[in-house]
């Protein structure tokens, strides 16, 4: 006979409760399990849709996500004549934050080469850009209808695609636009600053009493023009031919002034080990004193239980039950108790994970070893009660 | 032979100065099949002599025997199963029912039968029987928190004869029953030391319980007093 089971269907509401709230912690262990794998999806997914070998970026920086990195777009013609380059394309990236239906609208923006790498990984609806200007795909996650307009900078823009799940290493939503698109938006200056700009390059000129007019009206359209330009870019891309040398590529490039080229696995250390290992630190010890809490709730519920059932215990030590009897009930109990609760923690994150604002990855090895964790708390926790209940004595049993 | 047999038992609680003697060189014998009362009031030490015998407390002198089996002899004897002995040669009843709240009264009874190892559906059989022999027949699934003082207490008697022990040792058995019941519970147990050839103890402080007991043990500050045979009770 089961005394475990007996039991728990006797007292079934307050093990049901019991357990949901039990359920409830193991939801948030998961949760915080699935948050800190979707730090690393996050961290990790417009590098691996844009599907590069190497990054060139400015000079001494770690861009162009984790710092800021500004190169000259056309940089991407030398890059792409390197030998073993097949492809070179340029990238622009920016957060914008603006206001949409009166609420804060946040997103990453990405210009793009419509001819190279980095666009969009997938069209879910609608299609991919195919004008110059003032399209845009935009993720899942900004939750914008097709058709929809957005301003942006000095320009209204209309989505004519959804893509999934892009978001930026911080879990911004992505956007993408073309590469013109977003450099004007990212460095174009209104019409207001330009005038005053080339007023004052003017005035600067024309008090150097060294120029003549000609020379003076030469230099400020010269100067007007490069203060103006908008060919700057945070990166240039490149796919390397297969069995190129990615060492040989990066040495090349690396001798030029001004660049730095980061292989994808580099790139990929920046972004997991500098940019999010803090939150991943926290998320850590975020679990782990959530499973401590576990441990002690698990223990206290064992042990009241136990206390609740000292006379029924020392009645069967009076009968001459054997202590296997009565340890198997409550180390029963327990793992049960921890099954069940691991079940309903499973069952509302795997109905919830996709409403979490930040993406909730869950991987089966986490939840296996989240499971085994779990069995081993309510095994050591049990202990508490089974200790409790080997020092009953029958005569407990005794009296009224 | 005797299925109990107490000599010279003594138990004293403490050390030294703060020892107490609950009893003192008590010595009697039990038949198979004799019903027999301890009777004296609350602090005498009876429940501490019913208790030195069912092996719940170790003697500190003095002998006892359970149906040929020597637990006590100055003290248990090394090496016994304490646990085995309860549960092949003893039966408990209490003076609360004692029954496992959480199992129903077919339950309660096939659990005494369960911890022997004996085939489930062989322990349903017995404690079918037994239960319907004592006229629960009706209550099989019904939890203790469902039966009557009287009923639970006839659960609780099944229990205890579950496994045909020699020996049941009864703990103020009618003390939470009205005085119909109570005798009713008395009248029932000297017909299961009849029938089962069981040597049955009763602990009780109520003179008025001990009607057609074989013998009784009147213990008076853990001493027997009296040893008054059937012809003699009134």
């Amino acid at each position: 006979m089961n005394l475990a089971l007996r039991d728990i269907r006797y007292h079934r509401g307050r093990f049901i409760l019991t357990s949901i709230g039990l359920g409830l912690l193991l939801g948030v262990v998961m949760s915080m399990g699935g948050i800190y794998r979707g730090l690393f999806a996050d961290a990790l997914a417009t590098l691996n849709a844009t599907g590069a070998d190497i990054w060139v970026v400015q000079q001494d920086t770690n861009g162009p996500f984790a710092e800021s990195s500004r190169i000259p777009e056309d940089i991407k013609y030398r890059i792409a004549l390197v030998p073993g380059v097949v492809k070179a394309s340029p990238l622009s990236f920016q957060t914008i934050q603006i206001e949409r239906h009166g609420k804060p609208f946040r997103f990453f923006l990405i210009g793009y080469d419509q001819q190279g790498l980095g666009g969009p990984p997938e069209i879910i609806a609608g299609r991919n850009i195919r004008r110059k200007h003032y399209e845009m795909v935009v993720a899942q996650g900004m939750m914008m209808e097709l058709g929809e307009k957005i301003r942006l900078g000095q320009h209204e823009y209309t989505v004519v695609g959804i893509t999934g799940k892009m978001v930026s290493s911080g879990g911004d939503p992505s956007a993408y636009v073309s590469l013109a698109d977003a450099q004007d938006i990212q460095f174009k200056k209104d019409n207001n600053l330009i005038r005053n700009d080339r007023e004052r390059v003017g005035k600067n000129l024309a008090g150097i009493q060294t120029l003549s007019p000609a020379q003076a009206k030469f230099l400020q359209q010269n100067i007007s023009a490069l203060s103006e330009s908008t060919h700057t870019v945070n990166t240039v891309v490149a796919r390397l031919k297969p069995g190129a040398s990615l060492q040989e590529v990066q040495e090349r490039i690396g001798r030029w002034n001004h660049f730095r080229a980061i292989s994808e696995e580099e790139q990929k250390i920046i972004l997991t080990k500098g940019m999010i290992e803090k939150a991943r630190q926290q998320l850590g010890l975020f679990r782990l004193i959530l499973l401590v809490i576990s441990a002690v709730i698990i223990s206290l519920i064992i042990y009241t239980s136990t206390l609740d059932k000292i006379r029924v215990i020392a009645t069967l030590k009076l009968i001459g039950s054997q202590n296997r009897v009565i340890i198997g009930m409550i180390l029963q109990q327990s793992l049960l108790m921890g099954i069940i609760a691991y079940g309903i923690g499973y069952v509302l994150i795997s109905l919830t994970y996709d409403k979490f604002p930040r993406r909730i990855v869950l991987e089966a090895f986490d939840l296996q070893a989240l499971f085994v964790i779990v069995i081993a708390i309510c095994a050591i926790s049990s202990f508490v009660g089974i200790r409790k209940a080997l020092k009953v004595e029958p005569a407990e049993a005794l009296g009224g | 032979m005797y299925a109990i047999e107490v000599e010279k038992l003594t138990k004293i609680y403490g050390k030294g100065e703060t020892a107490v003697t609950a009893i003192s060189d008590a010595s009697f014998q039990v038949r198979p099949g004799e019903l027999v009362a301890i009777l004296g009031p609350s602090g005498s030490g009876k429940t501490t002599l019913l208790t030195s015998i069912g092996l719940i407390n170790e003697p500190t002198h003095g002998k006892v025997v359970i149906d040929g089996t020597t637990i006590a002899n100055e003290g248990w004897l090394q090496g016994l199963d304490l646990k085995r002995i309860r549960r092949e040669k003893l039966g408990f009843i209490f003076q609360a029912h004692n029954l496992i709240p959480f199992l129903t009264a077919l339950e309660n009874v096939m659990i005494a039968l369960e911890i022997t190892q004996l085939p489930k559906t062989e322990a349903k059989k017995r404690a079918i029987e037994l239960l319907t022999l004592l006229n629960l027949g009706h209550r099989l699934n019904n939890y203790p928190s469902a039966l009557s003082g009287g009923e639970a207490q006839r659960v609780a008697i099944a229990r205890a004869l579950a496994n045909r022990p020699k020996v049941i040792l009864a703990d103020e058995p009618t003390a939470a029953l009205d005085t119909e019941n109570g005798k009713n519970v008395m009248v029932l147990l000297k017909k299961l030391a009849v029938d089962n050839h069981s040597a049955i103890l009763v602990v009780t402080h109520d003179h008025r319980m001990v009607e057609g007991f074989d013998r009784i043990l009147e213990v008076r500050d853990g001493v027997i007093v009296r040893k008054i045979a059937n012809g003699d009770i009134s």
